[in-house]
């Protein structure tokens, strides 16, 4: 360090008593706004009400269904505010604000492909096809928990009959609606976009497969795929897939958008299995949200019965 | 604004405050937790917070020295150890959250975990190394093993945050955003450090005062 010889300082350069004397006072209160603006940080986080999503109309004349399950109902705060909806955020909470302003009408889903008729039918069109159902079904994410949710629909089958596939439509593909304007999610590549799914033909058939417009009762709300989705409960949720704009029927095995994100980790079955596990993590338990244990997963999330014919004599490791 | 002189002085008072500050995330988990406001997954939201903490105090640890280096505020070192003790405490918080509410303390299952999910031998990895680190923060372990044994044991904090950026890459399922942007904060962090002993390294400029020409002129 260079010491200057006193000549070399000049007068103005000396600090002004008051500020010398106060330079601690200021260091002090520096450090208390920066405290201070950490512990506001932390408690706004604390303090700020969790969201609660908007109500919807309520759905006349629900029939009840031999397959609803009489396990209990997840609280409906629950499955209105943790989403994986990625169109919109890829964090659980974030759907249900982010979701509030997506606009479900007007709202038309096309039917082409591999049908005798191309049609483009408006939603609610849709939904007057059939007597709307109540299925409570439980539902399992690949991620390792699970909820049950008391969806209203009726059978895809429903839908399907109208459509008039021709004999060469062997799968059911079905497109998400891609707005980046509307859902941020999709401004970015965190998959690929719009999302698509598909099942088998015989599995878009089953009577279990749920062409849904509905929860607890009424409207979906816009973070549980609104206005419709499809709910497949045997599979993993992320085939359930939701905002459908295009149903489409073809002749060669669709390519689900998780299955183009990592292959060896995400399948076209995507049967709930147990023995299978995800590569990065045991799918053998799952939490049950509301329930403090784990508890073990069931084949086909407990489907079994209904499904299992599906699947005779796949090798369901290889068909993951 | 900081005033530019440099600084080796702390306030007495700097040092509780900061670790209350500290404690500040895991007194909102135990208020959300009483007041049911850790939303419907709330073992997932205990464990996703823990481990944040985790990282963000290992980051903080590990930017003290740029920081009073840059600033000229020298005290800050007087920090660095409780910040280091933080990220070592809630790793334990973490580690504890998923031997317990995840595997309810099944040790088979957790062997079968680190040997076959990589993304949990990364974050074992990362606790395993930040238990010696806590061990030797003390006065007395710096004098027991001396400066340069300490120092040379406790860079293994680098290879922790490593272990634990990656351990975070290999758990999302999709959305590398948010690790990523821990893996930025820490290169960078490395990044400095490199830049640092490259330029203690470097040759000394023609001029610059020798020890040896320092005492000549000394001796007058």
């Amino acid at each position: 360090m260079l010491i200057k010889k006193a000549t070399d300082i000049r007068s103005s350069e000396i600090t002004p008593k008051s500020l010398y004397l106060n330079r601690r006072k200021f260091l002090a209160g520096a450090a208390m706004a920066g405290a201070a603006a950490a512990t506001g940080l932390g408690l706004r986080e604390v303090l700020s009400p969790s969201t609660t999503a908007l109500a919807g109309n309520k759905i006349d004349g629900i029939q009840k269904s031999p397959f609803s399950t009489t396990e209990t109902i997840t609280p409906y705060k629950d499955v209105t505010n943790y989403n994986n909806y990625y169109e919109f955020s890829t964090d659980k909470d974030g759907p249900a604000k982010l979701a509030q302003k997506f606009r479900t009408r007007p709202w038309k889903v096309k039917i082409d492909g591999q049908v005798e008729k191309k049609q483009e039918l408006d939603v609610d069109t849709i939904i007057k096809m059939a007597t709307p159902e109540e299925r409570i079904y439980r539902h399992r994410c690949v991620e390792g928990w699970s909820i049950v949710v008391p969806w209203v629909g009726f059978s895809l089958s429903e839908l399907i009959k109208r459509a008039n596939p021709t004999s060469k439509a062997k799968f059911v593909e079905f497109t998400t609606i891609y707005d980046p304007g509307q859902m941020p999610g999709q401004t970015g590549h965190v998959l690929d976009w719009p999302y698509v799914e598909g099942l088998r033909m015989d599995e878009a058939m089953h009577p279990l497969t749920l062409l849904c417009f509905g929860m607890y009762g009424e409207d979906l709300p816009n973070q549980d795929g609104a206005p419709i989705r499809i709910v497949v409960p045997w599979k993993y949720g992320f085939k359930s897939a939701k905002a459908i704009v295009r149903i489409r029927f073809t002749e060669k095995q669709p390519l689900n958008t998780w299955n183009i994100s990592a292959p060896q980790e995400y399948g076209f079955y995507s049967n709930v299995n147990p023995n299978v596990d995800h590569p990065r993590w045991s799918q053998a338990k799952e939490r049950r949200l509301g329930e403090f244990y784990k508890r073990p997963t069931l084949m086909f999330n407990g489907y079994g019965d209904q499904v299992a014919s599906l699947y005779t004599g796949m090798d369901l490791r290889k068909n993951f | 604004m900081l005033s530019a002189e440099c600084c080796i002085f702390m306030p007495r008072w700097l040092k509780p405050v900061i670790f209350l500050a500290c404690l500040v995330p895991l007194a909102s988990l135990v208020w959300q937790s009483f007041h049911a406001e850790l939303g419907a997954n709330p073992i997932e939201k205990i464990t996703h917070t823990t481990g944040d903490c985790t990282l963000t105090f290992l980051l903080i640890t590990l930017s003290v020295t740029p920081v009073r280096k840059l600033t000229r505020q020298y005290w800050l070192i007087g920090l660095r150890r409780m910040f280091g003790l933080f990220a070592f405490f809630y790793g334990t918080l973490h580690l504890t959250t998923y031997v317990w509410l995840d595997k309810f303390f099944d040790v088979h299952e957790m062997l079968a975990d680190i040997a076959k999910r990589r993304f949990i031998t990364a974050g074992m990895t990362a606790f395993a190394l930040m238990i010696p680190l806590a061990l030797t923060s003390t006065k007395w372990s710096i004098r027991k093993l001396g400066g340069k044994r300490w120092q040379a044991l406790h860079r293994l904090i680098y290879l922790s945050a490593a272990a634990g950026v990656i351990h975070y890459i290999w758990l999302v399922k999709a959305d590398l955003k948010k690790p990523l942007e821990y893996a930025t904060v820490l290169g960078v962090l490395i990044l400095y450090r490199v830049i640092a002993w490259l330029a203690s390294r470097g040759p000394q400029p023609a001029n610059a005062p020798t020890s040896e020409g320092l005492r000549k002129v000394a001796q007058g």
